[in-house]
Formats: structure tokens, sequence, C-alpha cells
């Protein structure tokens, strides 16, 4: 395994710098940089440093040969700092969002115990009368009732300021800046329901005599009880909408056996560098993306493509970083590293899109930056109304539907709508091998009504393959396409690959050519052991002599299919055709079926002749062909459609198809390899298949539908819960809901539109089940 | 109606009005980011809001914001521009740098995932 010749090994000095990130602390003034700075600078082996005091971080550009990360951490030591490990390239924050989410979660759980410790006794002790003998040890109105009181007071003062802490603290950041939240909201809901409880147990000849002040002590706890319970589910929810970027990320593999000037060596996936040889063992994973040098192999890709059957690795493939090596070793080089890998860039993909808004959000941002002040403003209208027309006690029905109303609103249900959904919706897309750029264009695939295939490399695998061999009586299938394979054998020609790659599927072996002379455009001769071979069209074969009448009856039957007939003749006679075609992918056809299924029309859309269009599109079903279209023409075509009155998809290749895929309005590019971030794409398929298109609009109609129900619910919860809350249905049906109901409803309300969102993770794709 | 009826009445229809203007009739003043070897930096920390919530800053040169969030509050926890489709996570007490190319001139609202913290960026 080691003595794998490595032709870059001398390359790694000077002029293949590396580049590391290292993190540092104990920097605490700005002079600090210019230090380290210096000290790196004169480190053998460290050709450019420079530190990013806000980052706490240095980025330094290295000779992998004369040092390493090692070297330069105890050089960073040596000038009495601390160096530590960087932040991952891709994510700075993910693994730390992780870990504040679960110290946030036990924070909140803690606070919820406490806050629900107080309520039993709270609740208990308001409605002395439930419970046998405690109204003859403490009568309503008796010194040992208000006695109790103010002892319920003391022990729920504890709850308002350690359970509630997050509440004022939230209001009053939130202040500062004249805006106001959902702490905003609870804050002055439980301090109003705190303060009339001290008025009551302190005051009670503030009230009319016949009807009695009565503390909501309880009112108090089990409100912050339930809020604060209901953001520790949220912080749950929450946690689980981004499983799939976790995913992602835990792919990275930490380590590379990377082999350098004949020495195999572990070291830190950060430090290979571009050109570095690379051994993979069976069962391990691929440490950066590349191409297979030494050795064959099967590949797992699933987690990158969702393809699930592995892939074959020879000589001369690409391999992903991050995906796992089933069967044999190999070596590979390295082609891309570090933040510029495949998985990097999807990651970074991914979060971007989740980040990102959908158009449908606006609704949302306009309406949440009136809500909270607008609630306030009920809240008050409320009391006033309930203490001026209101029935006895006035001051206690006022501030019930004060507190209630200003707990009941739930802002948070409305802002956690969109972002939720969309989270998981990208995500789950990200599952299946498609990327998907922003919620915009989650958005608009949803309203796709027809979509443009582009032929060649979509429909099509986008390269010939031999389909048809027909012989002349008395010849051999077999010995024709060795013969013909043979003569290509150095070839570069993709018709001559064709031909190779189909000998390789029957299992015939290739003789070496000699004197192999190309006519182009026309044909190529040679020999092939005694055999002289011809191969080529009918005026190659006539040029040559030869009697090529039968072979041209044979020729013309594949014209008309759209393939491209190869004459052949051995010893100046006539053998066989062979017909070479850009054969269809494999579930195209089922894909094409499915778009139709879906109420989108298929167009297709090709540079190639109308035969070999149409053959094309009888073979996979589309009705709809524009043939002969030029490239710069391709954008045109989708502006037609879309003039039409159509919202046009277009599915293309990325690079030829590129204005056409802008013009479009999503464009959904087929990756290739590790060639991921396309950028006038509005969605990357990574894998392939054209299946990856249904998949595409399933998830956006799946997501888009479940945004629908999210906003529908948090909308509709609060158009109806506030005036309840305000008591507009009293004097009607004399109904005035408690505040301790409304506390369960807020806090409920936003864990439903969450868990909803949740709900999209067991989305699976139909199409693949079909 | 009685004279604490009026009381109330009155005191409602002030704190009204007081949260109407509090809350919708705030002026933003601006802060001018800061030009450094061709790029331009503005610092902003992320508690309950964005403060400074108001960035001035020139079109057509590249602009690096750095957001350092101190509270753990899940809200704030993403930085979205959505005009410029740029966002970023951003762990508590980290200095998170974020990138952006301001082209236009104009206005441009940056927020909270949620859209409860809200900040503008504007481009002159």
């Amino acid at each position: 395994m080691l003595d794998v010749p490595n032709p870059n090994a001398n390359f790694h000095s000077a002029n293949n710098a590396a580049q590391m990130r290292i993190g540092i602390k104990g920097m605490n003034c700005a002079s600090c940089v210019s230090q380290i700075e210096t000290v790196l600078e004169q480190t053998e082996g460290v050709v450019e440093a420079s530190v990013n005091f806000a980052a706490h971080e240095a980025d330094i550009k290295y000779e992998p040969s004369r040092i390493d990360m090692d070297g330069v951490k105890r050089a960073i030591e040596t000038a009495g700092y601390q160096a530590v490990d960087a932040s991952p390239l891709t994510d700075a924050g993910i693994e730390k969002a992780e870990e504040e989410q679960e110290a946030e979660y036990r924070d909140l759980m803690r606070k919820f115990k406490l806050a629900a410790i107080v309520s039993v006794p709270n609740v208990l002790l308001m409605y002395p009368d439930l419970i046998p003998g405690l109204v003859e040890i403490m009568p309503h109105g008796s010194t040992v009732q208000r006695g109790v009181w103010a002892l319920q007071g003391v022990v729920t003062l504890p709850v308002l300021v350690w359970s509630g802490s997050q509440f004022f603290s939230g209001m009053w950041a939130a202040l500062k800046h004249r805006s106001a939240n959902m702490h905003t909201l609870i804050s002055i809901g439980v301090v109003s329901a705190f303060v009339y409880s001290i008025v009551a147990t302190a005051f009670p000849g503030l009230f009319p005599a016949d009807t009695p002040a009565e503390p909501f002590w309880d009112v108090t706890t089990v409100v912050i009880a339930l809020v604060v319970f209901g953001l520790a589910m949220e912080s749950k929810a929450k946690g689980k909408t981004s499983e799939a970027i976790k995913k992602l990320i835990g792919l990275q593999p930490k380590t590379a056996r990377v082999v350098r000037e004949g020495v195999q060596k572990k070291i830190p996936v950060e430090e290979v560098v571009v050109d570095d040889i690379i051994l993979v063992r069976p069962g391990e994973k691929i440490p950066v993306d590349g191409v297979v040098q030494k050795g064959a192999t099967a590949v797992d890709e699933s987690m990158i493509t969702g393809e699930p059957i592995p892939v074959e690795k020879v000589e001369g493939d690409e391999v992903i970083g991050g995906t796992m090596n089933k069967t044999g070793a190999f070596h590979f080089t390295a082609t891309k590293v570090g933040k510029d890998t495949a998985l990097a860039n999807i990651i970074r993909m991914v979060q971007d899109a989740q980040g990102s808004k959908a158009p449908i959000q606006r609704i949302v941002d306009k309406v949440s930056g009136y809500f909270v002040p607008t609630v306030m403003i009920f809240a008050v209208l409320a009391f006033v109304v309930w203490y001026d027309f209101g029935p006895e006690p006035r001051v206690i029905y006022a501030t019930v539907a004060m507190v209630t109303t200003l707990i009941i609103a739930c802002p948070c249900a409305l802002g956690l709508a969109t972002p939720t959904s969309l989270t998981v919706g990208i995500g789950k897309g990200a599952e299946n091998g498609i990327l998907i750029k922003s919620g915009d264009a989650l958005q608009t695939a949803e309203r796709i009504d027809a979509i443009v295939l582009d032929k060649t490399g979509t429909i099509t695998q986008g390269k010939p393959a031999l389909t048809n061999i027909t012989v002349m009586p008395g010849i051999e299938e077999d010995d024709v396409l060795r013969l013909a394979a043979s003569l290509e054998l150095h070839s570069e020609h993709p018709l001559g690959e064709a031909l190779i790659n189909g000998a390789g599927q029957r299992g015939i072996e290739l003789t070496e050519p000699e004197s192999v002379q190309a006519t182009s455009g026309q044909g190529v001769e040679g020999k092939v052991g005694s055999k002289q071979v011809l191969i080529g069209n009918l005026k190659f074969m006539k040029a040559k002599g030869v009697e090529a009448e039968g072979l041209k009856d044979i020729a013309e039957i594949y014209t008309p299919q759209g393939k491209t007939p190869l004459l052949i003749a051995v010893d100046g006679e006539p053998a066989g055709v062979v017909a070479v075609a850009d054969t269809v992918k494999e579930d195209s056809a089922k894909a094409i079926k499915r778009l139709q299924a879906l109420g989108i029309e298929v167009i297709m859309l090709t540079g190639d002749n109308a035969v070999t269009a149409s053959a094309i599109a009888e073979e996979v079903g589309v009705d709809r062909v524009l043939a002969e279209v030029m490239p710069d023409e391709k954008a045109a075509e989708v502006q037609k459609l879309q003039q039409a009155g159509k919202v046009v998809a277009m599915v293309g290749d990325g690079i030829n198809d590129a204005p056409a895929l802008a013009a479009a309005d999503i464009g959904l590019a087929i990756g290739s390899g590790t060639d991921v971030a396309i950028e006038a794409a509005d969605v990357t398929l990574i894998k392939g298949s054209l299946m990856g298109v249904v998949t595409a609009i399933e998830i956006s109609r799946a997501t888009m539908r479940n945004v629908r129900q999210n906003l529908l619910g948090a909308f509709g919860y609060n158009a109806l819960g506030v005036p309840v809350a305000m008591g507009l249905l009293y004097p009607f049906f004399g109904i005035l809901l408690s505040p301790i109901i409304a506390g369960g409803a807020m806090a409920f309300s936003s864990v439903t539109v969450v868990s909803n969102a949740n709900r999209l993770r067991l989305f699976k794709p139909k199409g693949g089940a079909a | 109606m009685m004279w604490d009826q009026w009381l109330v009445t009155g005191f409602g229809a002030v704190l009204i009005v007081l949260i109407v203007w509090f809350f919708w009739f705030k002026s933003l003043k601006g802060t001018r980011a800061e030009v450094k070897e061709q790029v331009q930096k503005a610092f902003i920390v992320v508690k309950g809001g964005y403060t400074p919530d108001t960035i001035v800053v020139q079109h057509g040169k590249p602009l690096r914001l750095y957001f350092r969030r101190d509270e753990v509050a899940s809200c704030s926890e993403r930085v979205v521009f959505p005009d410029f489709n740029v966002s970023a996570t951003l762990p508590t007490g980290v200095t998170t740098p974020l990138d952006i190319f301001p082209d236009k001139p104009g206005e441009y609202e940056f927020a909270c995932q949620m859209g409860m913290l809200r900040g503008r960026l504007i481009v002159e």
C-alpha cells in the first residue's frame, strides 16, 4: 500500500501552501493581533498569517511539508496565547447551537418545576371549599385566610422572579429598542396578576363588601409554569427541525490517510491540500473530493445523492468527500478540500436556504411589527370597558379580562409558522439529494404548471451507447463488435467509446489495433489481428471501394429512430452495422409520467434534429417537442411559455442551459458529481435522475401546505383567542376565560405549530415507491 | 359614570396613546459603518433587539457586519437579510462575521428568523 508513487510529493514545497484556521484564546487587545502575526510569520513553514481579533481566529498559510497544525499551535503557545481548534469550516455555530439549545431546555425545565410545585398548593388554597375541612380551618374572610394568602404571596415571589426571569429580561431588552414581544405580554400579564393579588390580600377594604376580593396567586404561578413548559417543548421541537443539516454536518470526516513523499500519515482533514494522494480503506469515509488514482471499489453515496445503490468506482472516477467506501481500498488525488468540497457546499447551501425567507412570510412580517402593541391596546380597552360597564366585582372582571388578553395572544406561533416548516422542508430536500436554494424557490416550485426538459443529459444519459448490431449472413455479432471496438480502442471519439463500452458489457476481449487511420467526419480504418477493418458512413465505404448497398439498407432502418448507424466492413467485405444512440435514463419515462400526473405540462427542448427528438419524446411519453433550438434560443422559448401565462420550470445541465435556467420561474440543474454549487439554478439535483424533479415538486407542495396550515392556525388562534379573552362572549353566553386556560392555550399553540412542521419530517417521496 | 370610572377611562386613553407613541413613533438614529481597507465594517450586539438597529453604509463597497449575540433565547439565533439572501447562525457570545455586498442604494430590512427583532440597512 505504501509503495504507491506520489507524483505530487515534491510539489508540496513553497509553491503549494496549504491553509488552516486556528482558534486563539487570551487575546485581550488589538495589539495582540500584530504580536501573534509576527511570531507566526517568523515560524518556519508559515508563509502568511492573519489574525482576526473579532473572531479570535487566525488564518494561516503554511507549507505542509515543513510544519503541521501542532507546530503552529506550539508557536502560538510560545507567544503566550492558547491555541484551540477553530470552529469547523462549514459552520461556526451548529454544534454550539445544539449545546445551547440543550442548556436552554434544561434551564426552562428547572424553572418549570419550581413553578409547577408552587402551583399545586396555590390552586388548592384558592378553592378551599373543595377540600373537606379546609373551610373550617380558614373560613372565607377570616384572618387565617388572609394569613394563608400572605404566605402564598411569599412563595409565589420566587416563581415570579426566577421562573419568570426570562420574560422580564426579554421584555426589558426589547423595551430598550422600543419594541415589544411575547415576553412583554407575559410579563405585564403575570405582574398585573401578582400586583392585584398583593392589593387583594393587603387591602381587602378597597373591594365591595358583598363581593370580597380574592388574590390570583394561582394565576401567576400556573401561567408561568405553562408558558415556560411550552417554551421548553418548543425549544426541543425546534431542535428537531434542523435534524437534516445536523446529519450532513455529521458526515464530515475528521481525519485523512495521506501519502506524502511515500509515507502514509493520518492527519486532520483540515490539513489536506489539493493534489494530496489519499488512501481509503474499505469501511472508511472518503475525506475530501477527488479522483480515483489507483484501485477500484464501490462507494455508498446515498448520504449525498439519495441514491441507495453503491456506485462502482474505477481509476479516473470522481469520489465525493463524506461518502462511505464499501468494498475495496483505493488511492485518490484530492481535487477539492476544505470549504470547496461538495459536502461543504451542500451544507452551506442548505443553511442559507433554511435561513432565507419565503415570500409568504411577508404577510407575517407586516403583521408582527404591529401585533404586540395592538394586543396591549386591546388589553387596556378590555380593562376600561369591563370597569366602566361590567358587572360587580368590576375590578376583578376587568383585571381578569386584561390579564387573559395579554396572555392568550401568541406572537410566537405567528413567527414560527413559516421558518420551521421551511427548515424541515429544505432539510428533507437535502436528504433526498435535492438542494433548494431559497424559500422563494420552494414557494415557486409549488405553482409550476409547465416544465421544460432539456433532452441531452437530462432525459438521456448525455453520451452515446451501443443500441443495436445487425450483421450480414454468416457473420457473428460478437466478432463484428470485437473487431470494431478493438479498432476504436484508442479513439477519443464518443462513438468509439460507445463501442468499447458495448463490447465491455458483452464481455468481449479487445485486441490492440495496428496502423489506425481516421478520416475526419467519415470513418476509421486499421488492422485488428490479421483483419483489415473499416468503420464509417456510406461515403467512407464507397470511397474505400466496399460494395455497401446491403449495409445502406440496414442503416436506413436506424436513422429514422434517431440512432447513428456505423457501417462496418472486414477485409473489404460488408460485415454489419452497429447503431449508436444517446439512451434514455432508466427512470425518465416514469418521472415524466409522474409530472404529468401532477398536472404539469411536460415539454422537451433540444438542439437535436426533429427525427432524433421525436424518437426520444415518443419513448418517454412527451407530447410537446421543441427541436432544433439553438442553445441561445432556449431562454427565449422559456419566455414564450411564460408569456402564455405558464409558471415555467426549466431542467437542464447548468452550464449550456444556464440562461434558460435563469429565465425560467424556477431553474433546476442536474448536478454531476461534486459540482453542486450551480449558480444559475434555484434547485440542484445531485442525483442525475429526473425523479428528483418530481420529488422537488412534491416537497415544495407538502411544505407549502404545511406553511399554510401553520399560518391559518396561528392567525386563526389569535383572531379568535384575543376577542374571547377580552370577554366578547360574555354578553351572549356569560363566558369569560380564566387566565390559566389562556396560558395553557398560548403554550399549546406555539408547540402545535412547531410539531406540525415536524410532521413534514415523515415526508417520503411518492415517486420512489410508485 | 362615577368619578373612578372617568379616571380609569382617562388613564386607559393615556396608556393607549403612550403605547402607540412609544412603539410606533420612534425615530431611528443610524450608525454609520466604519470604512477600513476598502471594507465597511459595523459591530452589532444582539440582545432583545439589534444595537445599533440602523446601519448606514455606502453602496458599491463590501460590507462586513459583526454580530455578537448576548442572549440565550433561541428567537434571535439567526439573522436574515432577505433582500440579499444572506443569513447567519449566531452562537451566543461569539462574534460572527457576515458579508454583504450592497450594490444598490435603498433601505433594506434585516430581522431574526421569526421577524421579532428588526433592523435596517440604509445603503446610500
